[in-house]
This record gives C-alpha cells, sequence and structure tokens, in this order.
C-alpha cells in the first residue's frame, strides 16, 4: 500500500516536467524533476535529488581537475554517445526490475543481435533491398531472446535469475557460433550514414537515448502498461486478484527490454561499424547498477526512469572525468564501487529523512 | 624487417619514483588516489622496462601529449604493456602521457579515444581491443590530423593509422613450428597438440596459420587443436580436456605464457611429462621454468610485451618531426614488424630481462 502512495507521489513530482522536455536535454530534465517537487517532501524527490547532487558532484570534481576539458560540448556529447547504447539497456532493465524480474542476459543478447544484424546473409539482404533489413533484423533477435526469457519465467515458472542466467550463455554462444569468433565488418552504407547522421549537432545515438527514454518514462508514469508494470512487481499476487494477466505482462516486460537490446546493438554496431561476439560484455551488470543506484527497487513495485538515466550519466560522466585525469584501471573500479554503496546509502538518507519530515 | 631495442634494466627508477611520489602527494586533483601510485607499486612488471638507446634523438625536444589507450590487464601481457608504456614515458621528460582506462569495452575504448580527439593531444597510440571497431573513431583521428599509432591489433583501413607496430604473429607460430621440426628430428608420426589463444581474434588465426605452415614443411601436422582465452582458468580447463583426449602427445605448443601457468597445472595435475611444451609470448616464470630445465617447458616463442612503448616512442619521434636515426629514411616508418625468436635454455640469459611477469 505504502509502495502505491509513494509511486503515485513520484508520478506526480515528474509530472512537472513534462511540458519542457522537448527543448531540455536529459540530464536538465532529472535536476528540475527534483527542483519541481521542491515544496514536497516526497521519498522519490529526495532520492532524485541525491542522484543529481552526486551527478553535480562529479561534474564538479570534472571542472575542477579538466576545466574546460571537461566543461566542452564535444566532451558533453562523447559522454552522451558513450551513455546511449548502454541507456537504452539500462530503460529496458527499469521495466523488467520494476516488474520483480531480473535480466541477465541483456549483454549476450546485444552481442546475438550485432551479429544477426551485420552476418554476410543479412548484408548482403540489405544491399539487395534496404538496409531496414538489418534493423528489422536486431529487434526480432532481441524480442525473440525476450520472448524466451519472457516464456520460461511466467509459464515455466523458472526464476529469472536462472533463465535470464541461461540465456547469457546461450546467445553469446550463439554469437560466436553464427559469428566463428570473428568480427564482422558492416560494408552497407546505408545503415552507416543513417545511424552516424548527427541532427543539428546532436549525433542521432544521442537523440536515440533521449526519445526512448523519454518514451520510457510515459510508458511507465503515463500508461496502463507502466501502472500494471508496477503492480506486478510490487505484488503479483495483489496485480492477479485485481484482473491483470501477470504471466503475459512479464512475457511483455521481457520481450520490452529485448527490444532495447536489439536496439542498442545497432547503435553499437553503427559506433563500431561490427558486429561482434565480444559487443555489450558485462553490460549487464553496468545496466543493473545504473538502474539501482537510479532508485528502482532490486525488489520490485517502484522504478523511476529518471533514475535509471541518471544514474547512466552518473557512470559515464564518472568515467570521463577518470579520462581526463589520467586515471588507472584500478582506482577508477573501486571508485566505480564506492559511487554504487554511497549513492544508495544517500539516497536511502535522504528518503527517510523526507518521510520522516 | 627486423627491429631490436637493446634492453638495458632501468637505473633511475627509485629516483623517479620519489619524484611521483612527492608529485602524488602534493597534487589536489582530488577524487581518488594516483595513478603513478600503481605504476610505482608493480615493481615487478616493470622489470621488462626497455632503457632508452643513447642517441640525438632521446635529447629532449618539444613538449609531446600521447593518449594511450588499450584493453583491460586481464593477463600478465597486457598489465606489462601498459607498465612499459608508462615507465617508458618517465624516462623522457617531453612525454606528457595520457592513459585512459583498461577495457574490454570497445563502446568505452571509443570514448576514451574521442575524449583524446577533443584534447587535441599530438598523437594517440591505441591498442585496441577489436580493430575493425576501433577503426572508424581512428579514422577520425587521423582526419582531425592527430597522428594514430596502432599497436598489435590492426584497424581494418590502412588509412586510419599513420604508423602501425606489430609482433610477428605468424612468424611466432613459424617459429614454434620449426622448433618442433628441429626436435622431432624427421619423426614424421610425432603427436602434436596445440592450445590457441582467443580464437576470435587474427593474431590467433595467424599464429596458428603459421605453426601449421612451419609443420607442414617437415610432415608434420597439428593433431589436436583447442582453444583457451589467454587467462589462466581457460588454459588449464582446455589443457586438462586435450591431455584426457590425448593419451600420448609428443610435442605441445601454447600460444601464451599467461594461460600456459594453467596449462602447466593440467599437466602437472594429469601427471603427463612425456612431452615437450613450447610457449609463446615470453613471460618471466616460463623463461625461469626453461632457465632450470626441469620440467616439460624446454621453449618459448617471444611475441614483445615492449611494443605498445615502441608506439609511444614512434609517436614522439613523429610529433619532434624525427625519424628513425638507424634508417638512412628521414620519416618514421609505414609498418614496424616485431622479430619473434625462440627462446631456448641456451639463449635465455639473453631474454630474461626483458620479459614480464604474469
Amino acid at each position: 500500500m505504502s509502495e502505491q502512495s509513494t509511486s503515485r507521489d513520484r508520478g506526480s513530482v515528474e509530472n512537472t516536467v513534462a511540458p519542457s522536455k522537448d527543448t531540455v536535454t536529459v540530464e536538465r530534465a532529472a535536476a528540475e524533476s527534483g527542483r519541481g517537487g521542491g515544496g514536497l517532501m516526497s521519498g522519490s524527490f529526495g532520492r532524485n535529488l541525491g542522484l543529481v547532487v552526486a551527478l553535480l558532484l562529479i561534474c564538479a570534481a570534472g571542472v575542477v581537475t579538466a576545466g574546460d576539458r571537461f566543461a566542452s560540448v564535444d566532451n558533453l556529447l562523447t559522454v552522451l554517445r558513450f551513455a546511449s547504447a548502454l541507456g537504452v539497456v539500462a530503460i529496458g532493465m527499469t521495466f523488467v526490475i520494476t516488474g520483480g524480474g531480473i535480466d541477465l542476459s541483456v549483454g549476450a543478447i546485444v552481442a546475438l543481435c550485432s551479429v544477426w544484424a551485420t552476418t554476410f546473409a543479412t548484408q548482403t539482404m540489405a544491399t539487395d533491398s534496404h538496409w531496414i533489413v538489418m534493423v528489422f533484423a536486431a529487434l526480432a533477435v532481441g524480442a525473440g531472446c525476450g520472448l524466451v526469457n519472457g516464456v520460461v519465467i511466467a509459464y515455466g515458472k523458472v526464476v529469472p535469475f536462472i533463465t535470464t542466467l541461461a540465456m547469457l550463455a546461450a546467445a553469446r554462444g550463439l554469437a560466436e557460433i553464427i559469428s566463428e569468433r570473428r568480427t564482422q565488418i558492416v560494408t552497407v552504407d546505408g545503415f552507416k550514414d543513417f545511424f552516424a547522421a548527427d541532427i543539428l549537432g546532436v549525433p542521432l545515438l544521442v537523440i536515440i537515448f533521449v526519445l526512448v527514454s523519454i518514451g520510457g518514462w510515459v510508458l511507465l508514469n503515463r500508461t496502463t502498461f507502466g501502472r500494471r508494470t508496477l503492480a506486478v512487481g510490487g505484488n503479483p499476487e495483489a496485480a492477479r486478484l485485481a484482473g491483470i494477466n501477470v504471466n503475459r505482462h512479464t512475457v511483455m516486460l521481457y520481450v520490452l527490454v529485448g527490444l532495447c537490446c536489439g536496439l542498442a546493438a545497432l547503435m553499437l554496431v553503427s559506433r563500431t561499424t561490427t558486429g561482434s561476439s565480444t559487443h555489450g560484455t558485462l553490460w549487464e551488470l553496468d545496466a543493473i547498477a545504473a538502474v539501482v543506484i537510479g532508485g528502482t527497487l532490486l525488489t520490485g513495485g517502484r522504478g523511476t526512469i529518471v533514475g535509471t538515466v541518471v544514474g547512466v550519466l552518473i557512470f559515464a560522466t564518472l568515467g570521463n572525468v577518470f579520462t581526463l585525469n589520467n586515471q588507472d584501471t584500478s582506482t577508477q573500479a573501486v571508485a566505480k564501487g564506492l559511487i554504487i554503496v554511497v549513492a544508495v546509502l544517500l539516497q536511502q538518507r535522504l528518503a527517510r529523512n523526507a518521510n520522516s519530515t | 624487417m627486423r627491429l631490436r631495442t637493446p634492453f638495458r634494466r632501468h637505473q633511475s627508477r627509485r629516483y623517479s619514483g620519489l619524484v611521483v611520489g612527492a608529485v602524488a602527494v602534493l597534487s589536489l586533483a582530488a577524487c581518488t588516489g594516483s595513478a603513478q601510485d600503481a605504476a610505482e607499486d608493480d615493481d615487478g612488471g616493470s622489470d621488462s622496462a626497455p632503457a632508452a638507446a643513447a642517441g640525438s634523438n632521446d635529447e629532449e625536444g618539444d613538449q609531446v601529449t600521447i593518449g594511450f589507450s588499450a584493453p583491460a590487464a586481464d593477463h600478465g601481457w597486457m598489465a606489462a604493456i601498459t607498465n612499459n608504456v608508462r615507465d617508458l614515458a618517465e624516462e623522457y621528460p617531453d612525454i606528457d602521457l595520457q592513459v585512459a582506462e583498461g577495457t574490454n569495452d570497445v563502446n568505452l575504448q571509443i570514448s576514451q579515444v574521442e575524449t583524446f580527439i577533443n584534447d587535441k593531444v599530438d598523437a594517440i597510440v591505441l591498442l585496441p581491443f577489436d580493430g575493425a571497431a576501433m577503426t572508424p573513431v581512428a579514422l577520425k583521428a587521423m582526419e582531425a590530423g592527430i597522428p594514430v599509432i596502432n599497436v598489435d591489433r590492426e584497424f581494418d583501413d590502412p588509412n586510419a593509422a599513420r604508423v602501425t607496430v606489430l609482433g610477428d604473429n605468424y612468424g611466432m607460430g613459424v617459429s614454434a613450428g620449426q622448433y618442433v621440426c628441429e626436435q622431432a628430428g624427421g619423426n614424421k608420426d610425432a603427436v602434436v597438440a596445440e592450445i590457441a589463444g582467443i580464437d576470435s581474434l587474427p593474431l590467433t588465426q595467424d599464429r596458428s596459420q603459421g605453426f601449421e605452415d612451419a609443420l607442414s614443411e617437415c610432415g608434420l601436422d597439428v593433431d589436436a587443436r583447442q582453444a583457451a582465452e589467454f587467462t589462466v582458468e581457460s588454459g588449464e580447463e582446455v589443457a586438462a580436456n586435450l591431455l584426457q583426449a590425448e593419451p600420448k602427445i609428443d610435442f605441445l605448443w601454447n600460444h601464451d605464457d599467461d594461460q600456459g601457468v594453467g596449462v602447466l597445472a593440467a599437466i602437472e595435475n594429469a601427471g603427463r611429462d612425456e612431452f615437450t611444451m613450447i610457449g609463446g609470448a615470453g613471460s618471466a616464470n616460463a623463461m625461469r621454468a626453461i632457465q632450470e630445465d626441469s620440467g616439460v617447458l624446454k621453449a618459448t616463442v617471444i611475441y614483445p610485451s615492449t611494443q605498445g612503448a615502441d608506439g609511444v616512442k614512434l609517436a614522439r619521434l613523429l610529433v619532434q618531426d624525427k625519424a628513425m636515426s638507424d634508417l638512412v629514411e628521414v620519416e618514421v616508418p609505414r609498418t614496424v614488424q616485431l622479430f619473434a625468436p625462440v627462446v631456448t635454455s641456451e639463449n635465455v640469459d639473453q631474454y630474461i630481462d626483458s620479459a614480464f611477469e604474469s
């Protein structure tokens, strides 16, 4: 019950930013969602504020240590381009986790989609007809993997952790078999040109990320599908009694994250002009980390797209600041671990304070 | 073409370590510890640091900012690559080295190179996780007027790099195969096994091809072949299975001495000693084993872990408009391919100081 009221509160807070979405960047939107809720000391305000503070601290560290090298348009675009593909996966992951599941196979599905979309056969077909064939191939493979995950979880009653762990192994293995563990180079110019395009100086990859974020926000907060996702994740039994087809909804959630993986694979294929069975290695952990520090409950029933987007940006910006400061691998890994723990602790503290006042 | 850098022990390390330590303490750069700490702590790996050859090229020139990015240091050879690069940069006061986080995620490595481009570094030394996947961003750097030095794993477009520094993967296979032929002494029934590295990499395919070609010269062929992942665990796992499948082996070539630690463990567990094993890459512990001459490991084929450092040296020459002084040519060459010699108990002393710790 309290979960439900929390989510409704958050809905109202995030609602205030919806009208200005078309022009502002997602990053700013996240900041405004905190400010918009300034008057109401709601739990989600505290959570998002903690995140935005963390992001601002990292940005401040970037400005202090790297100055103009950090605070430049080129650098911002570098961070956003890096965050884009992973961000799309994390949005899908937010739905699955909010719905009470988990998907460990996203990285492997990205690899499989990237390979499938760039096989000699697919590319020949794309050259003969239209490059959109590659897009359909990636999306179909992603959705197919998600469908398998969903059906096994919902109707086979195998826990999501195990099902998607199996998919992790199988999808990457299949990608290796199809590609014969070689890197497949994209030769279809139409595909490369389309995805490499800029619109008013903003790379298409970033635009896709922004559109998926907005779409995800609307889907989670403004539609029946979103409300059902929260209900299924919060209490599946109650959701069933309320007339929701929980099994079917679960399948749809995994298909959704599969589609996101297909889209992310296309973005990665365009960025590298290759498909490879090594693409997306460990993305499942990056995506889950971003979702969790974003404030989505790992046990389901509460989810926030804005939090996930800020979470992705936190990791992307962090990596960028480290690179700019010439830091080595091990220090970065430790810092990332610390960020995860500190961010979650901070959110909990702020949320508790907010609730008690 | 054959190019050998004379190796000498790093004399000034203690002193430079002090300076670095002082800089690290004074540095106000907040958020985290210092990169140099790590470089200081790994004396083991950096023993193989090449000392600079004397010559006018080493005289201090214009300040050069070089960006360096490599895959994650998940095995000794790769760790040695980055350590050698750091050590080399410390020796030259005119090199300002930017090292990006080692990563096996091409998405991240691309953004690192983009950061170097934004920073307008003078040159980029890049050991790609996947050469083909890093080609677009390398082209972007070249178009921005920043010379790219491609190390070890080649781009799929020759325009994406100004200089390419390569080990000789095919040559490694040939050297290993020729050694096997020599030792087999005309025995055409010898059972030859091969444990390769990551099979998706063109370098692994080249090594295997060279091995096969050299063996066929003396009428031998590879009877059993398995691929591992360059890691100790994968080496152990693959070797255990291979030994199970092949009750009697005469020669075993293992592509990589890091995974070789696992391979040797599996051989020990299986209690096998009937064959001669040849390693690859040239790690210090492999060379110590060869020196002791007590186990199955009798030889290894070198794949220099100094090629990243060579890339940085060439980048410096390139930016400072210098040429390789030992050549008549007035420009830095397009491609430098390193030699892959066989190390045995007879010549191990010559190479052991340049070996890397796995």
